[in-house]
């Protein structure tokens, strides 16, 4: 009798799996936790919660609407409901999170797997590369997406302490680690990762490591990049904006998303209000993504290092002046 | 006496619609005896206090009703009687659909068909997993189970065996432009629910004693949710919009609409000259 096959993709420090012990980690601090899964437990991180709380694990089967309706009653009788699943089928079911998470402002937190191009393989129907423009355009909803290990544990016990809808992206891909222990996460807060003089670089998830990358690059080349982690997506940091818009004057932002309505809508919609500044946007160009490797995909689809640091060249010869 | 104070929940909802001038009187009509019946006899609330955790609750999953779920919450002290006059108007609580946050009161913020019968599945399991005694009541309309999110709720209740669940089903046949089997029909509905996994309870949804019985029935049940298919009549007592689609709405009702409505549901001249006055 062969061997059960092992699930793809379930490796250590992906943000998922990130999320999944932290969740689990500090559920002992709460008494009214609960998960709803939509039978996808192994890919979202959720098997570590459910193995050790099998009795706060609500499977909800392959039924997104009713998952995400749910949660909004979950709540109401003061439970804290978690609902999971990947990033794609969260927009199958947005429509209830509007009406009954959102509108009814129910203090229910979001969790999406599988964002972005970083999906890989599976191709461009598990790609999501809509949810940040989506759940961002919904009222009383907080939008995250933390970058690596250290911030998705943070982050996590910031949504349970906070009261009211939160959407937040976990990844699928093992992900670097990018912060030090020191970090502090803040919901709302950006924070510079790297500081730098020409230019403004604002990631959030995958992207970050990869503007890291792209700082490298351009410090060759005699260009001081500062990065920025803006993990929280929505409510954007606008004061912060404004400070690097006087300080560097131009800006790339690079999510694995499409460049409409995420990051780089938040922040262009941010500078136009305090500080008009050149801006290049490093996402995928209104397109459905494609099976292959992420590495490959962020190459073919323009969000590799390389391509954020031609941005952030293109965005200083935008400065006037220059 | 649920008799009179149906008919007079029935009076309040049509003078918040003629003044809001918009609203869906039909399924208002065909829908209040049960949701009265709910408030005045079967949960067990305190009027004065509608967050109290040990409390029954009641979404009205059909949102677009609100007027009726209105009237009865004015008739047993939810909320008084005056602010009704305010119904789908600027700056005022009593929204359209029903809204938690402008009306606290309110169990769940609904208006897009098959959520609220979701989150009263989520307020259920809820219950259950606390512990906590209590039921959750949710009404449906018949066009609604057209939503697919419906069915998903049906097979989640069944497979947790919410029996602290019981969903009413508004059946007065019609929907917004037609008759539910000229537009996607549902029957056989009990053989549906049935094979779903639920109680079936059938009755007709404007004679109290069938109602009294079919909750009673649903209460007793153990290890299932219950259904209440109620069989009734789409804007029941008055007779120009019994059994016609075209009272579903949105829509205005004028003048002599609602003064012939008042005085078939029994109004006084008085209360019909201050409905038309004030």
């Amino acid at each position: 009798m062969s061997k059960a096959p092992e699930l793809l993709g379930t490796s250590g420090d992906s943000l998922r799996e990130a999320f999944g012990k932290a969740l689990t980690s500090l559920t002992p601090q709460y008494s009214n936790i609960v998960v709803l899964d939509a039978d996808i437990a192994g890919g979202t991180g959720m098997h570590h919660f459910r193995d050790k709380f099998p009795d706060r694990f609500i499977q909800c089967g392959i039924a997104e609407q009713n998952m995400m309706a749910m949660a909004g009653g979950l709540a109401a009788t003061g439970l804290i409901p978690i609902v999971t699943t990947f990033a794609v089928f969260m927009l199958r079911a947005i429509e209830q999170a509007r009406l009954s998470i959102a509108y009814a402002n129910m203090n229910v937190k979001i969790v999406a797997s599988h964002p972005g191009l970083d999906v890989g393989p599976d191709g461009a129907s598990a790609q999501c590369l809509e949810d940040l423009a989506c759940f961002r355009a919904i009222p009383n909803m907080v939008v995250i997406s933390p970058c690596d290990p250290i911030e998705m544990k943070q982050a996590t016990k910031a949504i349970l302490d906070y009261v009211g809808p939160v959407y937040m992206r976990t990844g699928r891909s093992d992900t670097k680690k990018i912060l030090d222990s020191e970090y502090k996460f803040k919901i709302g807060k950006g924070r510079v990762i790297r500081d730098g003089e020409d230019v403004t670089i604002v990631a959030c998830g995958v992207e970050v490591s990869r503007a890291l990358e792209a700082a490298e690059f351009l410090k060759d080349e005699g260009i001081s990049a500062r990065i920025v982690n803006m993990s929280t997506i929505k409510p954007i940091d606008i004061d912060l904006l404004e400070k690097c818009a006087i300080e560097t004057g131009a800006f790339v932002t690079a999510e694995d998303h499409n460049v409409i309505g995420g990051l780089g809508g938040a922040v262009a919609e941010a500078l136009a209000k305090v500080k008009p500044s050149p801006i290049e946007f490093i996402g995928t160009q209104d397109v459905f993504g494609e099976s292959g490797e992420p590495d490959e995909l962020a190459e073919k689809y323009e969000q590799t290092a390389e391509f954020i640091a031609s941005a952030a060249k293109r965005a200083i010869k935008r400065k006037p002046g220059n | 006496m649920l008799k009179a104070k149906s008919n007079k929940a029935r009076i309040s909802s049509l003078v918040s619609i003629y003044k809001a001038e918009s609203g869906h009187p039909g399924g208002v009509l065909s829908s209040i005896d049960i949701i009265l019946y709910l408030f005045e006899k079967e949960m067990n609330f305190d009027s004065k206090n509608m967050s109290i955790e040990n409390r029954d609750r009641f979404i009205l999953s059909k949102g677009h009703c609100a007027p009726a779920l209105y009237a009865v919450a004015a008739g047993c002290g939810i909320i008084d009687r005056s602010r009704l006059n305010g119904l789908r108007k600027l700056n005022h609580e009593l929204q359209g659909h029903t809204c938690r946050t402008t009306s606290p009161w309110v169990e769940a913020s609904t208006g897009s068909l098959g959520q609220g019968f979701s989150f009263a599945i989520g307020e259920a399991k809820g219950l259950k997993i606390q512990s906590i005694n209590n039921r959750v009541y949710t009404m449906l309309g018949d066009g609604e189970l057209q939503e697919g999110e419906v069915w998903e709720g049906a097979m989640f209740s069944a497979h947790h065996e919410l029996d602290n669940l019981c969903a009413i089903i508004d059946y007065n046949k019609m929907q917004s432009d037609n008759l539910n089997e000229n537009i996607m029909g549902l029957e056989p509905l009990a053989n549906k629910w049935n094979s779903f996994g639920w109680n079936v309870v059938e009755i007709n949804g404007h004679n109290f004693e069938e109602i009294d019985v079919a909750f009673d029935k649903a209460r007793n049940c153990k290890g299932k949710p219950t259904v209440i298919i109620a069989h009734t009549i789409k804007g029941k007592g008055v007779s120009y919009m019994e059994g016609s689609p075209a009272w579903h709405g949105s829509l205005k009702l004028s003048d002599e609409d609602l003064v012939q409505a008042l005085t078939e549901l029994g109004a006084s001249e008085k209360e019909i000259k201050e409905a038309i006055n004030e």
